[in-house]
């Protein structure tokens, strides 16, 4: 590897801009006779529009217009859709209920936008959006998945008798029942997985923009996917068609999964943005985040483990129920199936797994992807259940994981994942190492003199990224294909441009993208320029999320570079009087192996595009694309641990050391892999100890502000000590696997699993507050 | 509506605006500078912190008013020219940052911290004081290192003037 080759920690290209406070943020952008949009939201969970009265709101200084529910469903706006269809054990389809941009009679949760006000600046929108009267017909709500099954419950969508959006299962139901019963021994859990709330730092915003001499629309926006927020914005939604559509997503102030969906008030933005003939921004404010932003997890499940007489795990047993809150956002009826009860089998060897997925109806925020996406919900049940079960069978937990450990690869789970390559063994190792494993026993026993709970808590998680080979998603029910788009232009003077169908929102690819082309061409990622966030720019893309931006984003651009280096070394070739063959790329030359002759790439771009010594009937022009479509998912995983002490008195949980030990294949910039791995163990310790949505009997988020909701903060966390073991994905040429989410999937559990052994109770649920960890202590 | 005149980043600048204007809208809509942020409505998450009269402070608590006649130095307002604050190259250097969007308040409330605690600072004292500076991406991990490899940076920078 060279100095900012692979491998290499190169500090980020693109940090200058954002420590000098010139990034470039939607907020951050005015247009020329831009107006502001303010929205009109429920204040209830369950309610009947009776009548919208904006008469007094019309005629408030500044507005422009207010714009209602109606009149969105009059211009013909397609209902929100969900993406991927999933289909019930009867094999009926999921059912959807509609879902309007704005709500025109029925509104199901409370946020939900009835109207939006336009004015000339943002206090007049809000002052005008105050004097909107509407009256509502409040209805009785389910606020969670409890009372949305009951009989007699409120019902939310008429297509959805009981509130039941579809029952779902996987794997052998007979044959695990039959394992279950000639089990030795047999450990349940009835496991909560708390609902979160995403809160990427930058709230959403929009501005939509109309250029009616074009017919034209720009829509920037704060998203993961450009080109899927175009696609789904042109196909479904029928505000602009694609050709009359650009989509900008500038710098994005993180995303979390919460900014891959198109939301109602980029919809609206956009639309209004015609309706007015002026552009429109809406910029969300933090309690609009709290109760519009697709939230994450809130499962109910109940888990069950048989084991046979030597340990080993025979079968896994699971009922989830999942919240998807009040309507079906874009990938919701995937994370608690595919992306869910496919990675049950976790690091093991389970010969049987049959796992059913009821997902409801309820009167709360629509729950969609969030880091990790249904695999931190099933790392937690298979980790929580080794924990319980080494416990009830009195061996250590890290002796029973190894013992169950899968070791030959490939692996064909009984969840329709392959596994492709791993050593789960080694990360275990890593991981106890680093946090001195043996020592442990001792170092409680002083703690227990002086007074203290001390426990430690192991964590072994798998995830599938990398997402995802598109034949195998859509014979499971996904809407689009999972592949992703590259383009490698070289310009005329050698220096380059990246065009790529990923999107960096705090990942760094506009470093470690260049990594691969300075690797490559031995050129200096100064030279080299990456592109993205803007269908006028890149052709298509599929987005960022499910950790896929180095395994299939990077390996398109490689792709792209293989095809571009090819044309490259026929000019050189032709250009050294050589033979193609015989050309090597090294530092910025093509050089003629064995000998002294050699081309600058500038001097190879400059024939490609002055044409006038090119190979006989070879086009002009130096510029690849490449469409990748990968073979299989990606495999992360590791080993975390967790010591913690515990004081008995107050509740309160402190970390002692978090050991992190990570096999992502190879990794491109170490530093960023870093840094990446801190944020989702922040994250799954967030969820673990602090981070809860709370919703009252009525469907009144109650968590809906930060000083409420309890963000980690720096002083709630530990200092991390990270580890890589090494086994390298066979499935893309770069053997990377992807680390975007992994923290975020298997710290949860090594958090809980460390806190129920220093207070010797299993029973505890997340978030793991002083006030719950202090009943768990003294009943 | 008032006439606000205040400095900004050692400029002199007036402007009129509605007296409910805070501080932080005062700068990013009516002077854009826009490297402030802002991250929710309960002044919790530090986004948009910037130094008034020196001290680290929330835009989003003040109203206009009370920054009337008031030295204000925003994330555009630390780097001498193209060279970066000590506190700004310890962030890039230890990749402090991943979405940029908390960074210029971390770096605003950083910058009072190390100079309210000179070289004393150690690990738990900056985690403390950051308490009032929410990030979402880093875990603070990188952002507490960036910290204290700016309070060494500092203090040499203080010594050779």
């Amino acid at each position: 590897m060279g100095v900012e080759g692979i491998g290499a920690s190169v500090v980020r290209k693109e940090d200058r801009r954002f420590i000098t406070g010139k990034g470039r943020y939607v907020d951050d952008i005015k247009l020329q006779g831009m107006t502001f949009a303010h929205f009109v939201r429920s204040p209830h969970a369950h309610a009947r529009v009776k009548g919208i009265d904006f008469s007094a709101a019309e005629k408030m200084p500044g507005v422009v217009a207010v714009l209602t529910g109606q009149q969105i469903v009059d211009d013909k706006v397609g209902n929100l859709i969900c993406g991927w269809a999933i289909h019930s054990k009867d094999g009926s389809a999921m059912k959807m209920g509609a879902w309007p941009a704005m709500a025109p009679e029925i509104v199901r949760f409370v946020g939900q936008a009835v109207a939006v006000v336009i004015a000339e600046t943002k206090n007049q929108a809000r002052d005008a959006a105050e004097a909107v009267a509407v009256d509502y017909e409040v209805l009785p709500a389910a606020a969670d998945i409890r009372a949305a099954i009951k009989p007699g419950a409120p019902q939310l969508h008429p297509e959805a008798p009981g509130n039941v959006i579809y029952d779902w299962t996987i794997g052998e139901e007979a044959a695990t029942d039959a394992a279950f019963k000639s089990a030795a021994n047999v450990v349940s859990l009835d496991i909560t997985n708390n609902r979160l709330v995403p809160n990427a730092m930058e709230p959403r915003a929009a501005i939509g923009e109309y250029n009616e001499a074009e017919e034209h629309f720009t829509l920037y926006t704060t998203s993961q996917n450009p080109h899927v927020a175009r696609l789904v914005l042109s196909a479904f939604y029928n505000i602009a068609p694609e050709h009359k559509l650009r989509v900008v997503a500038p710098d994005v102030g993180g995303g979390f999964g919460s900014k891959i969906f198109i939301y109602p008030e980029e919809m609206v933005a956009l639309w209004a943005s015609k309706r007015t003939r002026r552009p429109v921004k809406w910029t969300g404010d933090r309690t609009e985040a709290f109760l519009t932003d697709a939230h994450g997890r809130d499962h109910l499940t109940k888990a069950e483990m048989a084991f046979d007489k030597d340990n080993k795990v025979t079968a896994l047993r699971v009922k989830t129920y999942a919240n998807l809150g009040a309507y079906m956002s874009l990938f919701s009826s995937s994370v608690p199936t595919y992306l869910y009860a496919t990675l049950l089998s976790g690091q093991y060897n389970i010969p049987n797994i049959f796992a059913e997925v009821i997902s409801v109806y309820t009167n709360t925020t629509p729950v969609d992807a969030y880091r990790g996406a249904g695999r931190p919900e099933a790392s937690f049940v298979v980790e929580r259940l080794m924990e319980t079960a080494a416990r009830q069978l009195k061996v250590d937990p890290t002796e029973l994981r190894r013992k169950n450990f899968i070791t030959a690869f490939p692996h064909q789970t009984p969840v329709i994942m392959a596994y492709d390559v791993g050593d789960f063994g080694a990360s275990l190792d890593s991981a106890m190492k680093a946090i001195d494993y043996a020592g442990f026993a001792a170092r409680k026993a002083k703690a227990k003199s002086e007074g203290k709970l001390r426990g430690i808590g192991v964590s072994c998680y798998i995830e599938a990224c990398g997402i995802a080979p598109s034949k195998a998603v859509g014979s499971l029910g996904a809407g689009v294909g999972l592949w992703e788009s590259a383009e490698v232009r070289v310009n005329p003077v050698g220096t380059i441009e990246i065009l790529t169908g990923s999107h960096s929102h705090g990942q760094g690819h506009e470093t470690t993208f260049c990594q691969l082309v300075a690797e490559r061409l031995g050129v200096s990622i100064s030279q080299v320029q990456i592109v993205h966030g803007d269908t006028d720019k890149v052709q298509f893309g599929m987005g960022t999320y499910g950790s896929r931006s180095a395994a299939v984003g990077l390996t398109a651009i490689l792709k792209a570079m293989e095809k571009m280096e090819a044309k490259a070394k026929k000019i050189a070739a032709h250009q050294l009087e050589a033979s193609e063959n015989d050309i090597v790329i090294e530092n910025g030359e093509f050089k003629v192996t064995g000998t002294d002759k050699s081309i600058a790439l500038p001097m190879v771009a400059l024939a490609a595009y002055t044409a006038h010594n090119l190979p006989d009937g070879m086009e002009p022009g130096l510029k690849e694309s490449a469409f990748y479509d990968p073979t299989n998912f990606t495999f992360p995983a590791g080993a975390y641990i967790c010591e913690l002490e515990v004081d008995a008195g107050t509740g309160k949980t402190s970390f002692v050391n978090f050991v992190a030990a990570d096999d992502f294949g190879r990794l491109i910039n170490p530093m960023i892999v870093e840094g990446q791995v801190h944020g989702g163990l922040a994250q799954g310790i967030g969820q673990a100890l602090l981070e809860g949505a709370v919703y009252d009997s009525s469907g009144q988020l109650v968590t809906a502000s930060f000083m409420d909701y309890t963000m980690p903060r720096a002083d709630d966390l530990p200092s991390f000590k990270l580890n890589h073991t090494t086994t390298l994905c066979p499935g893309n040429p770069l053997g990377v696997k992807g680390c975007g989410e992994a923290g975020a999937i298997g710290a949860s559990a090594a958090v809980i699993n460390a806190i129920t052994d220093a207070i010797g109770n299993n029973k505890l649920e997340m978030p793991a507050t002083p006030d719950r960890v202090w009943h768990a202590i003294h009943g | 509506m008032s006439t606000i005149k205040l400095t900004v980043n050692g400029k002199a600048v007036s402007a009129e605006v509605e007296d409910r204007t805070l501080l932080v809208h005062l700068l990013r809509e009516h002077l854009n500078l826009t490297g402030t942020h802002v991250g929710c409505d309960t002044s919790q998450c530090g986004a948009c912190v910037v130094h008034i009269d020196g001290r680290a402070v929330k835009s989003c608590t003040v109203l206009v008013g009370q920054a009337n006649g008031a030295n204000v130095t925003t994330i555009e307002g630390i780097s001498k020219g193209d060279e970066l604050h000590p506190m700004q190259a310890a962030f890039r250097d230890n990749h402090g940052l991943q979405c940029g969007y908390c960074t210029p308040g971390m770096i605003m409330s950083a910058i009072d911290i190390v100079n309210r605690y000179g070289g004393k600072l150690d690990e738990d004292t900056v985690r403390h004081e950051l308490e009032g500076n929410i990030c979402r991406c880093t875990g603070y991990h990188n952002i507490v290192k960036s910290v204290l490899d700016a309070a060494d940076r500092m203090k040499v920078a203080q010594a050779a003037e």
